[in-house]
């Protein structure tokens, strides 16, 4: 019943956005849509945030001043498949809408690309993980912009594995996303001589995770791996301590843990955790210049995580890449993307691949201690870069139709 | 030994993990069935106060320096003084109309406070610390208990048997009960039906938030935590019976255990697991197996 009313509101305020933007459209109009959760467990890591660092990159790109006119829709895929190809087909057949970015939920984002694909159009992927969408499931429409699950499981499987971690749980969550990210850990620990004693898939989104971790504690593996994200590892790690794992022995890996992740669960409940980011505030003057513009229009005066990094990345790319080519046909916008360069003041220099992928470094974080941090938002120290050329799959690898 | 392969320690621990749970599945029906018992009003707002709970619990600690223990006491005195003027303002003109109505009001207010909420504070919760007197956890050979769950398995089940108590066993109990079944009967008797009301909406409402402070410690304090737990909570009511308050406890706890079961056994059904019973039982026994038809 919920849902029905729920969609019955979307339906109502798509009526409304329709109705307000139907009279500005014409082709000279590049329309972007931000399409991510708005509302539910991954809402501060992605939701209103990315639509903010749209905004920022239309900004930066200086569209106005190059004539050319950018707008910005968004709405909440509520974490849904069906829910999201609805609005993206909506969207790219009514709206006119030229590129959708962000979408986090790997299940979510695997359609949105299919049916991206199916129109030509184009999709920038922030928020969502699943190295599928640059492996099997690749499309000459789709960009991975900002990290995905096998750099995850390298950054931080083998950085864990090198220092003892050699045996590990997998608490997952069970979907698209949780799966690929337990199964390009599994990979890596495997690769390193580590070993997997046991799995468990909990129901997404999952509030309780004391039967899980109970099992996990079990287990006696040394590493409990959560290939779960937002919310859901909030609760878990939470739980975790109160159940004394750590204390026990056992040590956790968060396998995708964001800034907003990290802020909610306060450092003493949180320190000492390492996973891997592509993006964080504190890096460089670029950075730090555009967490400020960026947190005064973000709700909650929020710093930005990597995934509101890379929308902003992606959409700067994006326009120029249709300054340069003169077109804004999704197929060859992509195509164009991935033949220039990309330069951003908060990635650095970098490539997009033949197969989607944005090449970029990544960085092995480790939570502060709470004497460490000398303000709410200073919270990770940088123990180590991962070089471009090391941190994302090879090429390769991926098994990507397009590339064979 | 190994009951159906997973060794019997482990599943003692998984059983009082179901217990823990069934505690908060027990307490949250149990204020649903005070209040549709006696009120015949489906209060879909129950998950929003629990979560108004926590979050007076969050602020009477960060505003005020009042922690747990106290918070215990007056999240539920704030929060159900909020269902009493939402009692008195709108909920009691709906009274002689269809169940449906009150149901859709308490629905919207549900999504209207749950939206101020995550507005304000985002989807990620807030942090709140177990209480120092429960830090620590209890190694009982075949399960490593935190104190905290423990105490929250002990208060949840006195709460439950003294609310029990008062609605099935004092004079006060019987006064409500009797004004559901013939108001303007007991009303003739001098007593305010009415107010009576009122303060079982509250007192419904009261419970919800005490739950939640409870909740404050395990889970973070988000918005979204009651609109997760809700429908669950209201299939277990379901289940134990529309209105039956034995019902709803015995349920609360027993679904608890059954969910936390099948996490051992098939993880990937534990969230559908209590909706397939409550199918079979809506299909073997459709006023709940302790409710009775009217």
């Amino acid at each position: 019943m919920k849902r029905k009313l729920l969609s019955a509101l979307v339906t109502a305020a798509f009526a409304l956005g329709a109705g307000a933007s139907q009279a500005q459209i014409s082709d000279g109009v590049i329309k972007i849509g931000v399409l991510n959760d708005m509302s539910g467990l991954y809402a501060d890591l992605t939701g209103p945030g990315s639509v903010v660092a749209a905004r920022l990159a239309v900004e930066d790109f200086g569209a106005a001043k190059k004539g050319m006119k950018v707008e910005i829709v968004s709405a909440d895929h509520q974490n849904k498949p069906d829910v999201g190809s609805n609005i993206a087909r909506t969207w790219y057949d009514v709206d006119k809408v030229d590129v959708i970015v962000d979408v986090p939920t790997s299940s979510v984002a695997l359609a949105v690309s299919q049916v991206t694909r199916d129109k030509g159009k184009a999709f920038l992927v922030s928020g969502a993980a699943a190295s599928d969408l640059t492996g099997k499931a690749c499309s000459p429409n789709t960009i991975h912009w900002t990290y995905d699950t096998w750099m995850l499981a390298n950054g931080t499987g083998s950085a864990i594995v090198k220092t003892g971690g050699d045996s590990w749980f997998f608490l997952t969550a069970d979907y698209a996303f949780g799966h690929a990210l337990e199964r390009d850990t599994e990979a890596v620990v495997l690769k390193n001589g580590g070993k997997v004693v046991g799995k468990v898939r909990h129901p997404f989104p999952g509030s309780d995770f004391s039967s899980f971790l109970l099992q996990a504690q079990s287990s006696k593996a040394k590493i409990i791996g959560l290939a779960n994200a937002g919310g859901d590892t909030i609760n878990s790690i939470k739980q975790a301590a109160e159940f004394g794992i750590v204390k026990g022995g056992q040590n956790l890996a968060g396998l995708l843990v964001f800034l907003t992740d990290i802020k909610a669960l306060g450092l003493p409940t949180a320190q000492g955790l390492i996973f891997t980011e592509t993006f964080y505030w504190d890096m460089n003057d670029a950075s730090r210049e555009f967490t400020k513009r960026f947190s005064a229009q973000a709700p909650r005066n929020n710093y930005p995580t990597m995934i509101h990094a890379g929308v902003y990345s992606a959409v700067l790319h994006y326009l120029k890449a249709i300054e340069a080519g003169k077109t804004d046909d999704g197929t060859k916008v992509i195509a164009k993307m991935k033949e220039m360069p990309t330069d951003d003041p908060l990635f650095g220099k970098g490539t997009v691949r033949a197969d989607g992928r944005k090449i970029h470094p990544a960085y092995l974080v480790e939570v502060k201690k709470p004497a460490e941090s000398k303000g709410p938002w200073d919270l990770y120290k940088i123990r180590a870069t991962i070089p471009a050329d090391q941190a994302f799959r090879p090429m390769a690898e991926g098994g990507c139709p397009l590339v064979k | 030994m190994e009951i159906f392969g997973i060794p019997s320690q482990a599943l003692f621990g998984q059983l009082l993990i179901g217990l823990i749970n069934g505690s908060f599945y027990a307490l949250l029906s149990l204020g649903l069935a005070v209040i549709f018992g006696l009120l015949n009003i489906i209060n879909f707002t129950h998950g929003a106060q629990y979560m108004l709970g926590a979050f007076c619990a969050y602020f009477l600690l960060n505003r005020f320096g009042i922690g747990y223990w106290w918070s215990l006491l007056f999240a539920p005195l704030v929060v159900g003084a909020l269902g009493i003027v939402i009692e008195r303002l709108m909920l009691s003109k709906l009274y002689k109309l269809d169940h449906l109505y009150g149901l859709l009001l308490t629905f919207g207010l549900a999504l209207v406070i749950q939206g101020l909420f995550r507005n304000e504070f985002g989807s990620s919760g807030l942090p709140y610390q177990i209480p120092d007197q429960l830090q620590g956890a209890q190694n009982l050979g075949f399960m490593f208990l935190p104190n905290y769950r423990a105490w929250v398995i002990a208060a949840s089940v006195v709460v439950c048997l003294a609310t029990w108590f008062i609605i099935e066993r004092t004079k006060l109990g019987a006064y409500l009960r009797a004004a559901t079944e013939n108001a303007p009967l007991v009303q003739a008797f001098g007593i305010n039906v009415p107010r009576m009301i009122t303060l079982t909406y509250g007192f419904g409402v009261a419970l919800a938030a005490l739950a939640g402070v409870m909740a404050a410690p395990i889970y973070q304090v988000s918005p979204n935590m009651g609109a997760d737990l809700i429908i669950v909570v209201f299939a277990v009511v379901v289940i134990g019976g529309m209105g039956s308050i034995m019902g709803s406890i015995l349920t609360g706890f027993g679904l608890g255990v059954i969910e936390g079961l099948t996490k051992v056994f098939y993880p990937e059904a534990s969230s559908t697991v209590i909706f397939i019973i409550m199918a079979i039982v809506l299909l073997l026994k459709p006023a709940g197996l302790f409710g009775t038809q009217k």
